[in-house]
């Protein structure tokens, strides 16, 4: 949601914002029709399938966000930096040429509607698979609603990118308990009875923290080790 | 086919991402737990396990890379 706010607010700054928040509302629309169209048809297939499939996925996706965190932290893959994402699209922004179509700015619009649309496709994901998983699609969608509103006024308020927000920290934490859950609802679609039930979630995701922060500490000093051989050669 | 291409590749990229070792590691500890568990074994154990091993993996072959 952070980077969706800087690509529309370097755009719309640049260029203008009514075609940018024509396009970004675009994209929310086709998500929330997204969200409302499937949920709806997922929460027709047995529960274990559902949380095999679910399981699998957010594992998948989870283990993506957690593993570059991982690699943030520790220094082997450069922090995302908003200003930088926001000068960039600025210049880029300045640097298009002008291309009307059905009065609209298209450059503006594409880039505000692909940028919403993509970055919006993980959080739709993740209001889907929890939604169907749990039974609880309204409590999902209205978090994700309410996060976004949270965003946007932080921006509004900011009148810039959210640079200060601790992205990383967040995808950290974000990608833990999606490889957490990912881990829980897979094993149990797969036949799993955990001991202790849902209390063991608990357990799984004190698992993957201890994990990953071993892992952040081996790899840091890793990589200190290689910048002081750096620095003898 | 140029579309179609690029909306596999987009899904690839954002199902997959950066290692499909993981994600195909994922699939395999997946099917062995649902084989364990149809033959009598609660194998609750093997999914922890088999994705902290894949997700060190992976780690440490991108800070080799």
């Amino acid at each position: 949601m952070v980077e969706a706010l800087t690509i529309v607010l370097g755009v719309g700054v640049v260029r203008g914002w009514r075609s940018t928040l024509i396009g970004a509302g675009s994209a929310f629309v086709l998500l929330a029709v997204l969200v409302a169209a499937l949920g709806p048809a997922l929460s027709h297939i047995p529960i274990d399938a559902l949380r095999l499939v679910v399981g699998a996925l957010l594992l998948a996706f989870g283990l993506q966000w957690l593993r570059k965190a991982i690699l943030r932290s520790s220094g082997f893959v450069a922090l995302h930096d908003e200003d930088v994402a926001f000068r960039s699209e600025r210049e880029q922004a300045a640097a298009a040429g002008t291309d009307m179509r059905a009065g609209l700015d298209w450059y503006s619009f594409t880039v505000a509607f692909k940028g919403v649309l993509l970055e919006g496709l993980e959080v739709v994901f993740i209001v889907i698979s929890f939604g169907t998983a749990q039974d609880a699609l309204g409590p999902a969608a209205a978090g994700a609603a309410a996060a976004f509103v949270v965003v946007v006024a932080a921006g509004v308020l900011a009148q810039g990118p959210l640079s200060r927000v601790p992205e990383n920290t967040i995808k950290f934490a974000v990608g833990l308990l999606l490889t957490s859950f990912g881990c829980f609802w897979g094993a149990e679609g797969a036949g799993v009875d955990w001991p202790g039930d849902e209390v063991s979630l608990l357990g799984v995701i004190a698992f993957f923290v201890v994990l990953s922060f071993a892992l952040v500490r081996l790899l840091g000093r890793r990589r200190v080790a290689l910048n002081a051989r750096g620095a003898e050669a | 086919m140029r579309y179609i291409r690029s909306f596999g590749l987009f899904w690839w990229d954002f199902i997959v991402g950066d290692d499909w070792r993981v994600a195909l590691g994922v699939g395999v500890a997946l099917a062995l737990t649902a084989l364990l568990t149809h033959d009598g074994v609660n194998a609750w154990w093997l999914l922890p396990i088999a994705v902290a091993l894949l997700l060190a993996d992976s780690v440490r072959r991108a800070s080799r890379s």
